[in-house]
């Protein structure tokens, strides 16, 4: 794809300007979105398509595209392109796609406060800037727990990093941190850390999961048999030992024995915390279930003026499905723009019972005809659980499915479930069925 | 004077760069001496001084007539009079010391009446019912507190770094990466054998921490301490967090611990610690799971709204205590010689004060300098939250750490301005890169890549800092 590689290199030495009179002098445009990912790409690229004069994407990091730059393996872009691509491609991709439907996209541009107005506080090379929009999307990702925020035990060497910052290392500078890491965690991401591995000839000493099985699905089932990796299940990381590198960690084994492996690294992989960062001092409602704000089946947060949509929304989900969504939320924000979406009072709130369930998006529902921009709720449990899934609204309690889940995987269940015109609140519970 | 001839020749060689060594450089060398400061690590404030609470205590609660008190006092007084000049932050928190059981509430007066003949004459009793006034998130079962209306909060880094700072303008050296390995004084002047050559002054101060007994015994043949080391955990709370107190809350000690405190930092975060738990080990600060999870109990039930914030950051530095309790200064008489030793859980705050202490005990033996002419008052970046940033400011070249908003422009000159980093570690604590609630995930890259080419000339492996945690 010759032309996205060009538009991007044409995009190059603007992006350094930051904001400088980059729209007008003013600072000003219809919609603003905040994070360059699949999912605020994806809302750019429609709201230009539903005509939206002024559409403008900012990001904090030199090059647009989000997590996908650096995530050098498949699989993306089958939702979005129907075919299988690697991160960065795919991240071209997108961004050709925006350009070319006419959204101005601006990299280096750092937000900082959001107030209502909507005004946006916004830093770069230029210092610091403010900028109105109508509508702002905020569309800025998750991120990986990090150790510290794990109180994984022991020193502080070198050498111990996210999958993000691993693939960052290797595919943005070409650096092989290390040769014969430890991989803590099974999710998705954790067999994307071991991708990057192979693509460099690492070769992690094991991988280390706390529960009795691996928490991502398919690729768990072959991937390090293929690659030669232990698993060790029901195994837990206690401390990690080394002066400027890593030179060991020690592990409980599932009878309780304590050991050593020799490793020069730790990839401390997954735990996604939605990137709430501009949210934390703002006037916008958060949800401390998901970390991200409280929307409504529009993406819409507690001040109307504001949408979310992507990973923000909700740990975790594919870039695919964060797309689609930045797609749908754009959609309404052209509606919303239109004066077509109904006033956010009249909205019930949506919330949980019991302690399977983790969190639910959305949190909110405004009684309307309008299609909803989030047409399911989605769900996710905090440990392996089966039962009944119940609904109650003003007390009035029903079955909505039976449910067997485990962590990190999707649950949906479509918005129909609601009655046409609910009121008060509707509260989900996983009612566990005996073991 | 040749720059050779400076090199070669002088009058004092402080051992060790913690913020003890930069203190008593600065202060020799405004006094007019020709001062060099050897450091073993790569970067100073390695050791001891790497990780502590910041505050800039007033000594309220120091054993009166203490060598340590008196050190406090002073530091304190000096921090005030200079921190503006060298752009080192100060944030005026003051402290709340706070009974939580009627046991406690008891020993308040004689704490008060402590604190008066410590020369702290501002503290004020409060009840039950003023504490909460003052502070409404703690707890509910407070039972009384008193204040100490001048106990601060301050950066731990950029003040010795400042100290050093305007060592370094007004003439003096430093050698990093430069660990003392022996020496021997001939009766007229000390030869100090380095793994880089050797180094040749007329006084030697030992100011080098968690190592001063072995400095002592490696020099002198002897020395009057020995060094314990004792580990100190913190956990890091995320920047919202730091808005539910104003005060630094300070438990009441007993002879079993000093307890945890809660304390906002000079770059808005909170952080609840430390632990002091004894060790052997001089260089690891081990962090156990263990007492982090007790610390985040301890900070709830201190105060209830912590549990709905995130800890983002862990971190455990070690105190050079010893088996006195008070610091061990001690002038070798007629060896040009001083040790300052032992300062285990004040330094920060004493170091300004205990570097004039030094200075007077050189004069009962040694002669006095001719004071420089004019005196260079180099200014310090700020990393501090309630100061102007970089960030703010045309042409800082974009933000590279997100969380700490640390810029481009701002890595830059810690990597090519005066007393340039060569560590990872450096860049952190003269930045904060990388420092806060992502810990890495965003910047990890873009950091390497900006280091690379310095810490690479610098001798270190790309391995050692790409890793950042
Ligand atoms: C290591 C790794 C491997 C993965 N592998 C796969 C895979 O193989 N297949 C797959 O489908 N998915 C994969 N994913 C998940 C996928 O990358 C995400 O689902 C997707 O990127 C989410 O898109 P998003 O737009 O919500 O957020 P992001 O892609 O995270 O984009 C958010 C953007 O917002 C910007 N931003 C954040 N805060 C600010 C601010 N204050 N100011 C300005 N800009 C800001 C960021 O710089 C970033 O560019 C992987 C994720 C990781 C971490
Ligand atoms: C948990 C904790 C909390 C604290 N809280 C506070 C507080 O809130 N307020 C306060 O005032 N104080 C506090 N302190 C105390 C303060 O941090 C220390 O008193 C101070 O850092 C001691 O500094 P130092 O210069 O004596 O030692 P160090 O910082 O250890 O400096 C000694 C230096 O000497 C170097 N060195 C050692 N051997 C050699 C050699 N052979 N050759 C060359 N160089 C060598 C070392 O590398 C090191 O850099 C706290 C300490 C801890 C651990």
């Amino acid at each position: 794809m010759p032309g996205s590689t060009e538009q991007l290199a044409a995009h190059g030495p603007a992006c350094a300007d930051g904001l400088s009179g980059m729209y007008g002098p003013e600072n000003k445009a219809d919609v603003v979105i905040i994070g360059a990912g699949p999912a605020g790409l994806a809302a750019a690229t429609e709201l230009r398509r539903c005509g939206v004069q002024s559409v403008v994407v900012l990001d904090r990091e030199p090059v647009a595209g989000g997590i996908p730059r650096h995530c050098d393996h498949y699989p993306y872009g089958l939702r979005e392109f129907s075919r299988l691509l690697r991160g960065p491609a795919y991240a071209r991709r997108l961004v050709a796609a925006a350009l070319a439907a006419g959204v101005r996209i601006h990299t280096g541009v750092s937000i900082q406060s959001l107030t209502s107005g909507p005004v946006l506080t916004v830093t770069s090379d230029a210092g610091v800037r403010v900028v109105h929009a109508q509508r702002v999307l905020i569309a800025t990702g998750a991120r990986e727990t990090s150790r510290a925020a794990r109180f994984i035990g022991g020193t502080k060497p070198g050498g111990v990093v996210s999958t993000g910052a691993l693939q960052g290392l290797v595919h943005l500078e070409g650096i092989t941190p290390f040769h014969a890491p430890v991989v803590l965690g099974t999710e998705l991401v954790s067999f994307s850390a071991l991708l990057t591995c192979r693509h460099l000839g690492i070769r992690p000493v094991a991988m280390i999961e706390p529960g009795a099985s691996t928490t991502a699905f398919w690729p768990a089932r072959w991937l390090p048999r293929i690659l030669g990796i232990p698993l060790l299940l029901k195994t837990e990381l206690l401390t990690i030992e080394g002066e400027s590198t890593v030179s060991g960690v020690t592990i409980r084994r599932p009878n309780g024995d304590i050991e050593r492996l020799n490793a020069d690294g730790v990839i401390v992989s997954g735990h996604f915390r939605p990137e709430s960062a501009i949210l934390l001092s703002s006037h916008i409602e958060l949800d401390r279930q998901t970390g991200g704000p409280v929307v409504d089946q529009f993406g819409r947060c507690s001040d109307p003026d504001f949408f979310a949509a992507g990973n923000l929304l909700r740990p975790v989900e594919t870039a695919g499905w964060s797309w689609q969504e930045g797609k749908a939320v754009g959609h309404a924000i052209a509606q919303s723009l239109e004066g077509k979406l109904p006033g956010l009072t009249t909205g019930i709130a949506v919330e949980l019972a019991g302690g399977s369930l983790k969190y639910v998006v959305p949190q909110r529902i405004v009684p309307t005809d309008v299609p909803p921009a989030l047409d399911s709720f989605q769900f996710r449990v905090s440990h392996k659980a089966q039962g009944r899934l119940c609904l109650s609204i003003d007390g009035a309690r029903k079955t909505v499915k039976s449910l067997s889940a485990v962590p990190e995987r999707r649950i949906r269940v479509p918005l129909t479930v609601l009655p046409r015109s609910p009121t008060g609140t509707a509260t989900f519970e996983l009612v566990e069925s005996d073991r | 004077m040749s720059a050779d001839h400076r090199n070669s020749q002088f009058d004092i060689a402080v051992i060790g760069a913690g913020v003890i060594g930069c203190a008593i450089a600065r202060q020799f060398t405004l006094e007019g001496a020709r001062v060099v400061v050897i450091e073993k690590a790569p970067d100073i404030l390695d050791g001891a001084s790497k990780a502590n609470s910041a505050i800039l205590h007033t000594g309220f609660d120091a054993p009166p007539g203490s060598i340590e008190a008196s050190c406090i006092a002073a530091g304190h007084a000096e921090y005030l009079k200079i921190h503006e000049r060298l752009g080192l932050p100060l944030i005026k928190s003051g402290a709340l010391v706070i009974a939580w059981t009627e046991g406690e509430e008891q020993r308040l007066p004689m704490l008060m009446e402590r604190a008066r003949e410590n020369g702290v004459e501002d503290v004020q009793f409060l009840s039950a019912g003023q504490t909460h006034e003052l502070e409404p998130e703690l707890a509910e079962h407070v039972k009384a507190s008193f204040t100490v209306p001048r106990e601060y909060v301050i950066d731990p880094w950029s003040a010795p770094y400042g100290y050093l700072l305007q060592g370094l303008a007004n003439g003096a050296v430093i050698k990093r990466n430069c660990e003392v390995k022996g020496g021997r004084f001939d009766g007229v002047r000390w030869k100090l054998d380095t793994v880089q050559g050797q180094i040749s002054a007329t006084t030697v101060i030992n100011a080098a921490g968690l190592y001063g007994d072995i400095i002592d015994q490696k020099l002198t043949g002897s020395t009057r301490f020995s060094i314990k080391p004792r580990k100190g955990q913190f956990i890091v709370y995320d920047k919202p967090a730091s808005a539910l107190v104003k005060h630094i809350l300070l438990p009441v000690p007993n002879d079993v611990t000093k307890g945890v405190v809660i304390c906002r930092t000079a770059y808005g975060n909170l952080l609840v610690g430390p632990t002091a738990e004894a060790q052997d080990d001089r260089v690891n600060a081990a962090l156990s799971e263990t007492a982090m999870t007790a610390l985040r109990q301890r900070g709830e039930e201190i105060l209830p709204a912590l549990a709905d914030h995130d800890v983002t950051a862990v971190y455990a530095g070690l105190r050079p205590a010893t088996e006195f309790k008070d610091y061990q200064i001690h002038a070798h008489e007629g060896l040009n010689y001083i040790t300052v030793g032992g300062i285990r859980s004040t330094g920060l705050s004493s170091a300004l004060g205990t570097a004039k202490l030094i200075y007077q005990r050189y004069l009962e033996s040694g002669e006095a300098f001719q004071p420089p002419a004019t005196i260079q008052w180099p200014r310090v970046s700020n990393i501090a939250e309630n100061y102007p940033r970089d960030w703010q400011c045309e042409g800082n070249k974009g933000i590279v750490c997100h969380c700490e908003l640390v810029t481009r422009r701002e890595i830059t000159e810690a990597l090519e301005g005066p007393l340039a980093v060569r560590s990872i570690g450096g860049l952190k604590r003269r930045t904060r890169a990388t420092m806060g609630r992502c810990q890495g995930f965003y910047c990890s890259a873009e950091l390497a890549k900006m280091t690379q080419p310095y810490f690479d000339a610098a001798g270190s492996t790309v391995r050692s800092h790409a890793g950042i945690n």
